[in-house]
């Protein structure tokens, strides 16, 4: 067992390149400081490996071949009474290490890439200190033990997201997305807060597999508790497990908390590819799945909300990305979508039977999608550095000047648009087969939500590869330039994973009862989805290959739509009508008034008595003794008839 | 002998009080303040006096603190003299109107 132990230096390798490079980051010349903390990096990355190799084939199976969950480390940080404890420690089981592996590779990819394509950077040290905190914290969120243990580091990581998107601080806009990414993601975390603390005082702890078997043991107390009482005819639990999933929900930017991840492509590249691709924007699927039991025995009512809210985030998120010109915001919204389609995978789920598949599945696209959007987004800082724009008019016939990222960029739409044998195939059709059995109308939500990334993805590929070779390119003196070796491996190593990444059994490894489980690849079945994924590329190639006039005809068809999906239907006016014109103007102005004339002026009032008061009495002090010792014997005297003629 | 009633002292010792409070406050001399003062302490002195002899005449308490109080008024007198003559040097003149400046 305590061979596991080692795990905790997965999160602390890049914490102390963090504390290296931020202390000592200014003194390193060049590079030195990427090198550096790519060395923690594979340091940690190694170690992630080994683990899921001793995890997944030595040791981590029980007697009966289940997978079990082992706490190698724990530690009481803070006692509350009730035998309430916070502890610090690390958690083991299948979804956790296969975290780690993601986060680790990904990470250690970013790192490598960003050799090339942050050289140069005034703050290139910093970068890489930023790149460490967050990976650490990304690392610590997955190790979690407990519900405030993830809490702690899911606020960590909302912070080193809010420092690396507003890396670029001298722009305003950069400096505007950080702080809209940081208070949304703060606003869907006070409800995590409230959710555990509901779920703490139902259960009568925070530890993950206690409140797991005390929420769903029939017979136990706290799931009792937890369904007796309630409010608005909504049970305790069911709110609690719906106020975290809305903490999960702004981390993983779920429609209507998604506002500010595409805002969040101001940040460097490889930190979008990092933070709002792979890893990050994911932890709400990996709470929702950390307390899967929880949600799949005792609180079918919030795996419909979870469910609904995914189905419908990825179809939105979608659309909008067939109409977005900003090649970045295009694979943000495709991040959304793919993200909603893990969501509605586990909110589909049961708790047994075929059903509990959509656990796995959910898990499988995490990993794969990992890959694919890791690699799309790498390839998107290629090409952004080849022609210095992120807009799509800018681009065109790349194809030759990138041969490397054309190709990966090419497996990677293949991999995300479900082509078989890429690796997004076998997980999205895991999806949509666990969709099938329970709820028909996400099903068909998916298929056309997989037709339409199809669609805009290669959109994408041929409007930057193929298509009229765009005027913004000639002048460009990194023109032939495809970046060093160093950014050209991960790329390389990405495209291999996203092309072979499918054929994992993955079953074998993440199930929700730790048994093996067989993820099905029905050759009817997948008819039908990868049809339609091949009609949408063929639309995409008609469209985009050579240029023409069919993308306005069919944008003037859909009119008002088209408009309002490039507006991002405009959710984001929706917020700010409501936080000006009703939260400030009717909440936060009042209560400013509130605090400024009342508060404030009763304070001010005490303040102006005491010194209006005094300074007419000041006057007295004239400084001259006499005057003194008369009002001394004046009022002396004055105590003396009064004691004795009045006072008896 | 005749013995000479208590409210004869009591005359005598608030006559003289009150003489000392007024030249204390209407003297504008420093020295002249200082010796008012005595004055006070002085008309103190006889009430301790008289009070002992006629209500505990076995006993010396009201003498002790006679004694004491001439004793302090002695030291009292040395520093009040010591502050005026600096006073003096500061302002050039010993007219309690002059030294005002200790205020807001």
């Amino acid at each position: 067992m305590n061979m596991f132990t080692q795990a905790v230096w997965i999160p602390l390798l890049p914490f102390l390149s963090f504390l290296l490079l931020g202390f000592f980051g200014k003194y390193l010349k060049g590079t030195t400081a990427g090198w550096l903390a790519t060395v923690f990096l594979l340091g940690a990355a190694a170690i992630s490996f080994n683990i899921a190799y001793e995890y997944f084939f030595l040791f981590g199976k029980d007697a009966n071949g289940v997978y079990q969950t082992i706490v190698p480390l724990k530690m009481t940080w803070l006692q509350f009474a009730g035998g309430l404890s916070i502890d610090m420690g690390l958690l083991i089981d299948p979804i956790a290490v296969m975290m780690l592996v993601v986060v680790t590779f990904i990470s250690l990819m970013v790192h490598l890439y960003s050799l090339g394509y942050m050289k140069g950077e005034e703050r290139f040290s910093t970068y890489y200190a930023y790149l460490g905190l967050f990976t650490f914290s990304m690392l610590g969120l997955v190790l979690s033990v407990n519900l405030f243990q993830i809490y702690i580091f899911w606020e960590l990581v909302g912070v080193s997201s809010f420092l690396l998107i507003g890396f670029y601080f001298d722009r305003a806009s950069a400096i505007a997305a950080a702080k809209k990414a940081f208070i949304v993601t703060r606003f869907a975390d006070l409800g995590f807060l409230i959710g555990i603390l509901v779920l703490s005082s139902a259960a009568g702890t925070l530890d993950f597999q206690t409140l797991i078997q005390r929420l769903t043991d029939s017979t136990g107390e706290g799931l009792h508790t937890a369904t007796a009482t309630g409010f608005l005819g909504v049970s305790a639990l069911t709110w609690g497990l719906l106020l975290i999933f809305m903490g999960g929900a702004g981390k993983s930017a779920m429609f209507p908390l998604h506002i500010w991840l595409p805002d969040a492509m101001e940040g460097p590249t490889p930190v979008s590819a990092l933070i709002h691709a792979a890893t990050m924007v994911v932890a709400g699927v990996y709470l929702v799945a950390r307390l899967f039991g929880i949600f799949a025995f005792s609180a079918p009512g919030a795996m419909e909300v979870v469910a609904w809210v995914g189905a419908i985030s990825s179809l939105f998120a979608a659309v909008i990305a067939c109409t977005q010109t900003d090649i970045k915001r295009v694979l943000a919204y495709s991040t959304m979508s793919q993200i909603g389609y893990m969501m509605f995978a586990l909110g589909v789920s049961g708790g047994s039977g075929e059903a509990v598949d959509g656990f796995t599945a959910a898990n499988f696209h995490l990993f794969t999608h990992a890959m694919f959007k890791a690699l799309l987004f790498l390839g998107a800082g290629m090409v952004i550095h080849a022609v210095h724009s992120n807009e799509l008019k800018d681009m065109g016939g790349l194809r030759k000047q990138l041969p490397v990222t054309h190709l990966t960029f090419l497996i990677a739409c293949l991999a995300i648009a479900g082509v078989p044998p890429f690796a997004g195939f076998f997980s999205k059709e895991a999806i949509l087969h666990a969709a099938h059995l329970t709820h028909p109308a996400i099903y068909w939500i998916g298929i056309i939500t997989a037709a339409l990334t199809a669609f805009y993805m290669f959109r994408l590929y041929f409007g930057i590869f193929h298509g009229a070779t765009s005027s913004h390119h000639g002048d460009s003196h990194h023109h032939g330039h495809e970046g060093d070796f160093f950014q050209k491996l991960p790329l390389i190593l990405l495209g291999v994973a996203s092309m072979t990444a499918g054929f994992i059994p993955f079953g074998n490894f993440v199930s929700f009862s730790g048994r093996p489980v067989e993820l099905h690849t029905d050759l009817a079945f997948s008819i039908l989805p990868v049809s339609l994924s091949l009609v949408g590329i063929l639309i995409a190639a008609w469209f985009y290959r050579k240029p023409s006039e069919m993308p306005d005809k069919v944008a003037g068809f859909f009119g008002s739509v088209f408009t309002a999906a490039r507006q991002k239907f405009y959710i984001d006016e929706i917020y700010l009508f409501i936080t000006r014109k009703i939260i400030f103007k009717l909440i936060a102005a009042p209560a400013a008034w509130f605090d400024r004339s009342i508060i404030d002026g009763t304070v001010n009032t005490f303040g102006v008595a005491a010194q209006t008061g005094s300074e007419s009495i000041s006057d007295l002090q004239t400084g001259k003794v006499q005057s003194y010792a008369a009002w001394f014997v004046g009022a002396t005297l004055l105590l003396i008839i009064v004691f004795i003629y009045f006072i008896h | 002998m005749n013995e000479v009633p208590l409210s004869h002292f009591l005359i005598l010792s608030t006559a003289l009080f009150f003489i000392g409070v007024f030249g204390f406050l209407s003297r504008r001399n420093l020295v002249t303040i200082l010796m008012s003062l005595e004055l006070i302490l002085n008309s103190v002195n006889i009430n301790f006096i008289a009070f002992n002899q006629y209500l505990w005449p076995g006993k010396m308490d009201g003498l002790f603190f006679t004694l004491f109080i001439i004793a302090i008024a002695a030291a009292e007198a040395a520093v009040a003299i010591a502050i005026i003559l600096h006073l003096y040097r500061h302002y050039r003149s010993i007219d309690a109107e002059d030294v005002d400046t200790l205020r807001f």
